[in-house]
């Protein structure tokens, strides 16, 4: 009765082997790599740039272990840290701003192994030392925004249908337009409804003055707070881009919250210094009609701002242009002059509003303004010489060639749609990580020694079988969480010693049934098999209990303690897998085929 | 080798009125003290910075104090982390001060001293990230209850869950009324030991409730009591082994884990003692006062023909 047909016996091998395999990756290390990827859309990463990098190590002598090439990058790996740096500052100064050269921790595992995508666990933050932050993305900024720049285009659209009107206020979460008298507001409604699909128009009047109230629909609220999110998850990865960091992950987190990791980031200054750059960009019109005295308040629409040389300008409060609108930014020379430019690509409605603003001003100057931590700064102030059509914008005068660049950088690092603050940082240093991942292994390995002694000392040849299973257990656990790639924590490390901790206790529920049947006078083989059959619905059940634990756990919980629970849940799986069929195949290879069995070793 | 060769089973039921008074005791004592001391939250909930630094000699705590009253940070808390060369230092959450900043003037004042101070590790939390994370916890503890309860429910009788986790939850409370009382530090990698608690006591319970289900089945002719206490007593050897190997792989995190760890492991170590008493002592009365009967499993044929599983 205690037999598996053949196709069983082959199912758990095949399972083993598959696990052993996927677990390898694990035990060959990491070596230190450099990755170089290349930062604009037109360059690729391809055979060629493999070539350019392979010379570029060769000139400089240096022989990486082995080089790869995948979709978005090209990977050099090295037998030190030394060499490893070394290649890149070479590649660094050899292939210029174009691409980003990354340091990273490349698997040392063989290439059948890589080429079957088995690769070691990945390993969180707190075990490899780097940087997560959490940041939350100021959603009443995003609609205060966009309210400010419906105002303007309000305006204008008045304006440019000849419909007279007194004024237009903004006032919190509402726009107030004044009209003179109903027919003029009526008209203005009309108008606006057309173009602002986003508004709710809600007459009221006011003495002798017609209002017309414009607040936003609460789905066009939505709306507007989903794209600033998402334009902030652009914005947040191109700057990442220029910290040059192998592994990012930039996601959104909940309705306004981003997480941003930076694995083996020690610098976390510079990170939070680039990341935390509340900077926005807005290009506006510089008022040069009317004459500021020092000290003087600005006049009524207008703000004053200082230039990068210390002097003010004299700024109107209507946004012809907000940086989102920027589609890419680069350093460059004016065709005509060999002047240091800056060319700048806007999208498709930035590229309509940029040169109805340009026709309409030609001879003025405008302000592109970066606001940082609430204080604007003007980056530059050009003027406009013609109207600008098609998106493409030169700006160029006075500008050395690395003004230019930064310049540049900061126009295409782009604007954030909305600020943002850090709400949550967590730092490990790689010290403390490799201390973690060496204090997380040696607990698991005292903890499972001294649970083999103890199972063996007490259910024998049983308890021999349960170790074995519960070796495999964590093989199996091993290769699924090195599959899927799942984050592993400290926590996690913890949940794998803790389900370990568990798992034993489906073999000691199977070996006390065992012994009971035994201690019944039923025949071995019988008990054997009695023995597995009850404690099954048991095992089931006990296991679904902590699985609903650990469900609930990976919903609600957070960052690391999300990895313990998705340890748990496969822990339970894996568990149920080894200690139930692993642990009765090997007792029915030993006992099962024998046909007078008289005695089980179970102690 | 056996531990456990017991011939006659152990009367547990007529401790009842002992081991309920126990528990009741232990439990207001609990609720005293998280009561009166309350939860010594870390930052992960309260919000505020923590940071660890290491020095390549025994680091000076009065020295590191001053340099902080230095930038204005006196309520800041210096301790000692783990040897003499670690220190741990806490901010609380301020007013003005960006979070996100502090740790770098604090780095760099630290640095001035010595510049040979490692930063081991930073954590910032945002007033609004704890309290999402308290909210987060408490959904997520009320959760495991309500599918713990929904699937004994249905394994079982409305009976069994609500015995089991009023047991389990019991042993929660007893938890938390330990770290109140030691005021040791509540993190997230507390409650999560504290939810996994919960998921692995009720195996305990469900252990017991099997053996009597299938006792009902087997002894027609039994009283309640003894059904029960015949079920304790045979899986009693298990549950004694079985938390003594998983306690052993739990000590050896309580040790050899380091800081991050212990704490957690120190949750589980409790919660695993508490366990074993309460799924014996405190579920198994509860479903007599609840008033299990066989005919709660043995009403027509059709269901039992429904439970029997390969």
């Amino acid at each position: 009765m205690n037999h598996y047909p053949l196709w069983k016996y082959l199912l758990i091998l095949a399972a083993l082997v598959l696990g052993l395999i996927y677990t390898l990756p694990n035990f060959y290390g990491e070596s230190p790599a450099v990755q170089v990827l290349p930062l604009r859309a037109n360059l690729k990463a391809d055979a060629a740039l493999m070539t350019r990098v392979g010379e570029a190590l060769k000139n400089a002598q240096l022989s990486p272990e082995a080089m790869s090439l995948d979709a978005s990058s090209v990977k050099a790996r090295f037998a030190d840290t030394d060499s490893q740096l070394k290649a890149k500052d070479i590649l660094h100064a050899q292939l210029g701003e174009d691409y980003v050269v990354a340091l990273n921790l490349l698997p040392r595992s063989p290439q059948w192994l890589s080429s079957l995508n088995a690769l070691p666990m990945y390993l969180g933050l707190d075990l490899r030392g780097g940087v997560h932050f959490l940041l939350q993305v100021d959603m009443k900024g995003a609609l205060d925004k966009a309210l400010e720049s419906a105002t303007g285009d309000m305006r204008s659209a008045l304006r440019e249908q000849n419909i007279p009107y007194a004024g237009i206020t903004r006032d919190g979460n509402a726009i107030t337009v004044r009209f003179r008298d109903a027919e003029s507001r009526s008209k203005g409604e009309a108008e606006i409804k057309q173009r602002f699909s986003g508004l709710n128009l809600n007459d009221s009047d006011k003495s002798s003055e017609f209002h017309l109230l414009a607040t936003l629909k609460p789905q066009e609220e939505t709306h507007i707070q989903e794209t600033a999110v998402q334009q902030n998850l652009i914005t947040l990865r191109n700057r990442v881009n220029e910290l040059g960091v192998a592994e990012p992950v930039i996601q959104q987190q909940g309705l306004d919250r981003i997480v941003v990791q930076l694995p083996g980031v020690q610098d976390t200054a510079r990170a939070k210094d680039i990341l935390g750059r509340t900077a926005t960009l807005e290009v506006r019109l510089v008022d040069d009609e009317r004459i500021m005295s020092a000290g003087a308040a600005a006049p009524f629409g207008t703000e004053m701002f200082k230039d990068r040389d210390g002097s003010t300008l004299l700024v109107k409060k209507a946004v012809l242009l907000t940086g989102e609108r920027i589609n890419d930014a680069q350093p460059g020379f004016d065709n005509r002059t060999n002047e240091a430019a800056v060319h700048i690509n806007l999208d498709a409605v930035g590229a309509r509003k940029f040169k109805e603003a340009t026709r309409e001003n030609v001879g003025k100057r405008m302000a592109i303004i970066l606001f940082e931590k609430g204080k604007g700064e003007v980056v530059t102030a050009p003027v406009i010489r013609e109207e600008i059509g098609g998106g493409r914008v030169q700006i160029s005068g006075k500008m050395s060639s690395e003004e230019a660049k930064d310049t540049a950088l900061l126009l295409r690092a782009g604007a954030l749609a909305a600020p943002m603050e850090i709400v949550e940082e967590r730092t490990v240093g790689p010290s403390l990580g490799a201390d973690n991942i060496a204090r997380g292994f040696h607990s698991t390995q005292i903890g499972f020694i001294a649970i083999a002694i103890f199972m063996m000392a007490y259910y024998l040849m049983f308890g021999g079988i349960s170790v074995l299973a519960l070796g495999a257990n964590l093989l199996l656990l091993v290769a699924l969480l090195s599959m899927l790639q799942a984050t592993l924590t400290l926590p996690g490390m913890a949940g794998i010693a803790l389900t370990l901790g568990m798992a034993i206790d489906s073999n000691v529920l199977i070996n006390e049934r065992i012994r009971e049947e035994l201690r019944n006078g039923v025949p071995p083989q019988t008990a054997i098999h009695a023995g597995y059959d009850n404690a099954f619905a048991t095992i089931l059940d006990s296991n679904i209990t902590t699985l609903i634990a650990g469900i609930a756990l990976f919903m609600f919980g957070s960052g690391p303690i999300r990895g313990f629970a998705v340890v748990l849940c496969l822990g339970i799986m894996t568990s149920m897998f080894s200690s139930v069929l692993v642990s009765r195949a090997m007792v029915n290879l030993i006992y099962g085929r024998k046909a007078r069995l008289n005695k089980v070793a179970i102690g | 080798m056996e531990f456990f060769k017991i011939k006659r089973d152990i009367p547990f039921m007529s401790y009842g009125r002992y081991t309920t008074t126990i528990s009741l005791v232990t439990f207001v004592l609990a609720v005293f003290f998280l009561a009166t001391k309350g939860l010594n939250f870390g930052v992960d909930f309260t919000g505020g910075t923590v940071m660890e630094v290491h020095y390549a000699q025994p680091a000076d705590l009065n020295k590191v104090r001053e340099q902080l009253a230095g930038i204005d940070l006196k309520d800041a808390q210096v301790q000692n982390f783990g040897s003499s060369h670690d220190v741990l230092i806490q901010v609380p959450l301020k007013q003005n001060t960006s979070g996100a900043k502090l740790s770098e003037n604090v780095m760099g004042k630290l640095r001035e001293a010595d510049a040979g101070v490692e930063m081991r590790r930073v954590e910032f939390v945002g007033p609004q990230v704890g309290k999402d994370l308290v909210d987060n916890g408490a959904m997520a503890l009320l959760l495991v209850s309500l599918g713990i309860v929904g699937y004994l429910w249905l394994r079982f009788e409305w009976k069994f869950g609500l015995a089991a986790i009023i047991a389990n939850l019991h042993d929660v409370v007893i938890i938390l009324g330990f770290f109140a009382f030691f005021q040791w530090e509540f993190s997230l990698s507390v409650l999560a030991a504290v939810l996994a608690v919960l998921g692995y006591s009720v195996n305990e319970s469900v252990v017991v409730f099997d053996r009597i289900r299938e006792n009902f089945r087997k002894m027609r002719k039994t009283e309640v009591a003894e059904i029960i206490d015949n079920a304790i007593t045979r899986t009693m050897s298990r549950t004694i082994i079985t938390h003594a190997s998983t306690q052993m792989m739990v000590t050896a995190m309580l040790f050899l884990g380091g800081e991050t760890l212990h704490y957690f492991a120190l949750a589980l170590t409790i919660g695993i003692l508490f366990s074993i008493y309460s799924s014996v002592l405190v579920a198994s009365p509860l479903l007599m006062i609840f008033g299990v009967s066989r005919e709660d499993f043995i009403k027509p044929e059709k269901t039992e023909a429904e439970e029997v599983l390969p």
